[in-house]
């Protein structure tokens, strides 16, 4: 095992052990902590599947991520005033379920990064960093004045939504959820780089003229990383909402995206656990600065500042050293 | 102007007709015909400059001549871009290494195999444990020289190794034809003595269409030879010919002695 | 609705795409000559405001102010140019996003440390506050038509500045071939931080001049850092027309669309919600703008092939 491997090993189970670790310690705060990582994590394996591995630099991720908690919100809204989301041409009433609420999360926000993707994808480099973050904002300026789910104040729900046979009241179950479906993105994430549209994906990024002259489209290997990507962060979105009951248009904003590139950045782009470790520290980093100083963001962004001008490899690329491996 | 291609048009792999195409002031290409036929190696020579690789962009797609046609086995391909061209069976080898510089040399070769066999949208499934694209792409290495070097990271190569294995992913592919931009450059006298022998016998698979500037090379491989300059095809004709054309000789050939 | 609305609305819409052009004008260039997307525009924007905002509330002087701010901002930006920004004309764009997204919380922060969370007030000064009589019978803010005025002649002033002298053919130069401009004897160090300067100050002044009309706050700049943007992708990337025009374009659709289409959907709607929706759509116009343009020209009106 190599020392990525390890570091890898050592992060995945601190994170499962800190909670259990908390749960018997009744430290309650700890385990939501986590649960945040967790969470964030996730939103950033999908931002690094289009980042990493595709090289699209996207800073529109926040209307994924808002997108999904925006389906949690409006779903359980619904649910807990027993009206329905429509009555005609079909009654669809509102859920707290939450595996249906995800089905509709991942399928809205992959929706809504086929149509962002196939718009900003016929252009490139500079154009796209712009255009995904216009696309990005354009949701937030909509969400805001959508006044019928709340505009600028959001939405809260009441009660956290349910799981079929887990009490999600209680926060280790509520972070056991969150830490599965993390590991399975990560599986999948991990399989995704070794297949064959993997190979493909990451060679579109280091030589369009490459790929392009074996017969292969790139527009169409973007389009589907960009599409899996968004429905993975849309997931993560609607945890995240359910983690806070909490809904509002700064899930949309930019600086959402922002953030969760910084910590994939921050973690190591395109290492599979970049976004864990990277989320990891962003919110020990929160807590841990936010405890000093209130513009604990200044000391954010001089690390991030030293992380992008003298070392890229991030903190795994600092640790294992720099070659991203390729087996 | 000589033009000695086959007016029947049996056996054309690739035909250019009468292609122009200009940057601002300057004219890349000039009405330029010429046509590449079955188990031939015909030859592109000509000074810097002179819009070798302005044609071979316009040939596989990269660049829209402003007039003329191209076809590709008998039919037209001006409408298709180069992935429809290298779907086709054009193979193509760039001057300037255009090679997934993280991966290894095999996983370069094993993505030429994916192009060709397709199922790129396959989500899962380690494609470097896929036994029939790894055979292939090893298969193409060997042929090339560069089996020993699989495990390599593509960009620790050398610059000749890398036009070997511009060769061996263009291979994989199985094309129709080739379309070769220099592939002896930075070769060093032994590999370049190598690759000669290799494409000797690679064109009773495909035709190839070499832009080359090693001249021993060149005489060495070519059926027909094919002279630029200026944008402008001044000769085409065996390398007998070419060799006794005078003015090719006035034209580029002149201060370097040919074999 | 009335025609002198309309007008009204014109001029709103025009005094709006002024102020983006001054903000895209800068971001246009720096990417045009050297190669790099710059998030922290917007925090250049905000300089300008708080600088005008200090200067006028010590000495009183508006035009102080203003050349405070565009002192303030061409500074701040000599400064981050010198110490971050030519460290990443050679890195790829994920880079320069970081690295400049990293300034704004810096820029932000820092702000808010120093002068805290609540807004500061720059006022219009008496001589250029009330409204004056346009021809056909329109009342027009005096200092809004100012704002315009100032707008087009910095602007013509830029036209002038690229077209005609010998840093703009340096910078046209620069654009084209980096190379060619270091053959010419150009100091290209000395070339880029002055032209992220400039861009700086013009940003700088459009911040005071529209921070007296709103507040000057934390984080006013990243609206209109995103609009920018919008008016960069409408216009082209690197052509100061297309800056001009898509600035224009923007400062219409936005402001005659946030009046007009809730009007227009309370022709067939109940009003309450045609306000709703007609905002709600309203607030989205200036990128289905964007989406339709890119869908006929990816590059931009104005784009060469970047």
């Amino acid at each position: 095992m190599n020392r990525e491997k390890l570091l890898n090993t050592a992060v995945i189970l601190l994170l499962l052990a800190i909670p259990l670790w908390a749960h018997m310690a009744e430290e309650p705060f700890l385990i939501t902590l986590a649960t945040k990582v967790a969470i964030l994590a996730l939103a950033g394996v999908g931002l690094n599947i289009a980042l990493g591995i595709g090289g699209l630099v996207s800073l529109g991720h926040a209307a994924f991520f808002g997108i999904g908690g925006y389906a949690m919100g409006i779903l359980a809204a619904h649910a807990q005033n027993y009206e329905p989301l429509a009555e005609w041409p079909m009654l669809i009433e509102g859920t707290n379920q939450m595996p249906v609420i995800w089905l509709v999360a991942v399928v809205a926000s992959a929706l809504a990064a086929l149509v962002i993707g196939a718009l900003s994808l016929r252009t490139s480099g500079v154009y796209f960093i712009m255009i995904t973050l216009a696309f990005g904002q354009m949701l937030y300026y909509f969400a805001i004045s959508w006044t019928a789910y709340g505009g600028e104040d959001g939405l809260s729900i009441w009660v956290r939504n349910e799981f079929p046979g887990l009490n999600t009241l209680v926060p280790l179950e509520f972070f056991l959820i969150c830490y599965v479906i993390l590991c399975a993105a990560l599986w999948f994430a991990a399989r995704l780089a070794r297949a064959p549209f993997g190979l493909a994906l990451s060679a579109a990024r280091q030589c369009e003229a490459r790929v392009e002259t074996v017969g292969i489209t790139p527009y169409q290997l973007r389009l589907t990383a960009f599409v899996i990507s968004g429905a993975i962060t849309g997931l993560a979105g609607a945890l995240f909402a359910d983690l806070n009951r909490f809904v509002s248009p700064t899930m949309l904003s930019w600086h959402t995206s922002g953030e969760i590139m910084i910590f994939v950045i921050i973690g190591g782009v395109g290492r599979l656990f970049g976004p864990v470790i990277g989320a990891a520290l962003f919110i020990l980093l929160e807590h841990l600065l936010g405890g000093i100083s209130d513009y604990w963001q200044i000391y954010l962004g001089g690390l991030l500042l030293i992380i992008v001008l003298y070392a890229r490899g991030g903190v795994i690329g600092a640790i294992s050293g720099r070659e991203v491996a390729h087996d | 102007m000589t033009d000695m291609t086959d007016p029947s048009g049996a056996g054309q792999v690739l035909k250019v007709s009468d292609l122009s195409k200009s940057f601002g002031a300057l004219q890349a290409s000039k009405n330029i015909t010429l046509d590449l036929r079955a188990g031939e190696i015909h030859a592109l020579i000509g000074p810097n400059g002179a819009g070798k690789s302005t044609l071979i962009k316009q040939i596989s797609g990269e660049l829209r001549p402003d007039s003329g046609s191209v076809s590709l086995l008998g039919r037209p391909v001006d409408d298709l871009d180069r992935v429809a061209r290298a779907r086709m069976g054009l193979g193509r080898t760039f001057q300037i290494s255009a090679l997934a510089m993280e991966f290894t040399v095999l996983q370069n070769a094993v993505l030429g195999a994916l192009g060709a066999r397709g199922g790129v949208f396959r989500f899962l499934g380690n494609v470097m444990r896929d036994k029939a694209l790894v055979a292939q792409a090893e298969h193409a290495l060997e042929r090339v020289g560069l089996l020993s070097d699989a495990k390599r990271r593509t960009a620790d190569l050398s610059h000749g190794q890398r036009r070997q294995l511009e060769v061996a992913v263009a291979l994989t592919l199985q094309p129709k034809l080739f379309l070769m931009d220099e592939p002896m450059a930075g070769l060093g006298a032994g590999g370049s003595q190598a690759l000669t022998g290799f494409l000797d016998t690679l064109r009773h698979e495909a035709p190839i269409l070499l832009v080359e500037h090693d001249m021993d090379a060149v005489f060495a491989l070519a059926d027909r030879i094919s002279v630029l300059v200026y944008g402008e095809v001044i000769a085409t004709g065996t390398t007998e010919e070419i060799r006794n054309n005078a003015e090719v000789q006035r034209a580029y050939l002149g201060e370097e002695e040919p074999v | 609705m009335s025609l002198i609305l309309i007008l009204e609305q014109i001029l709103n819409g025009l005094q709006f795409g002024v102020m983006l052009f001054l903000m895209a004008a800068g971001l246009t260039l720096v990417f045009g000559v050297m190669g790099l997307i710059n998030l922290a525009h917007g925090a250049l924007y905000m300089v300008g405001a708080f600088a005008a905002a200090i200067v006028a509330a010590w000495t009183g002087s508006f035009v102080l102010a203003l050349v405070a701010s565009l002192a303030a901002a061409a500074a701040a930006g000599a400064l981050v140019e010198l110490l971050v920004i030519r460290k990443l004309y050679d890195r790829d764009h994920l880079d320069q996003v970081l690295a400049t997204f990293a300034l704004i919380l810096i820029f932000s922060e820092g702000t808010r440390w120093v002068f805290g969370s609540f807004p500061l007030f720059l006022d219009v000064p008496s001589y250029l506050s009330g409204p004056i009589s346009l021809p056909g019978g329109i009342e027009y803010p005096l200092y809004r038509l100012t704002i315009i005025a100032i707008g087009l002649v910095v602007a013509a002033g830029l036209f002038w500045l690229i077209a005609r002298t010998r840093i703009g053919i340096q910078i046209r130069a620069g654009e084209s071939d980096r190379e060619m401009i270091a053959a010419l004897g150009v100091d290209i160090s000395k070339l880029y931080t002055l032209v992220f300067a400039l861009g700086a100050a013009l940003a700088g002044l459009a911040g005071a001049l529209v921070g007296a009309i709103q507040s000057v706050q934390v984080g006013m700049g990243e609206p209109v850092l995103i609009l920018a943007f919008v008016v960069i992708v409408i216009g082209g990337i690197g052509s100061i027309k297309g800056a001009m025009v898509g600035a224009l374009l923007v400062g219409l659709t936005d402001t005659l669309g946030g009046v007009f289409l809730p009007q227009l959907f309370g022709l067939f709607m109940e009003p309450a919600s045609a306000t709703s929706v007609g905002a709600s759509l309203a607030s989205m116009l200036i990128y289905i703008l964007m989406a339709a343009i890119l869908l006929v020209r990816p590059s931009g009106l104005y784009g060469g092939q970047h």
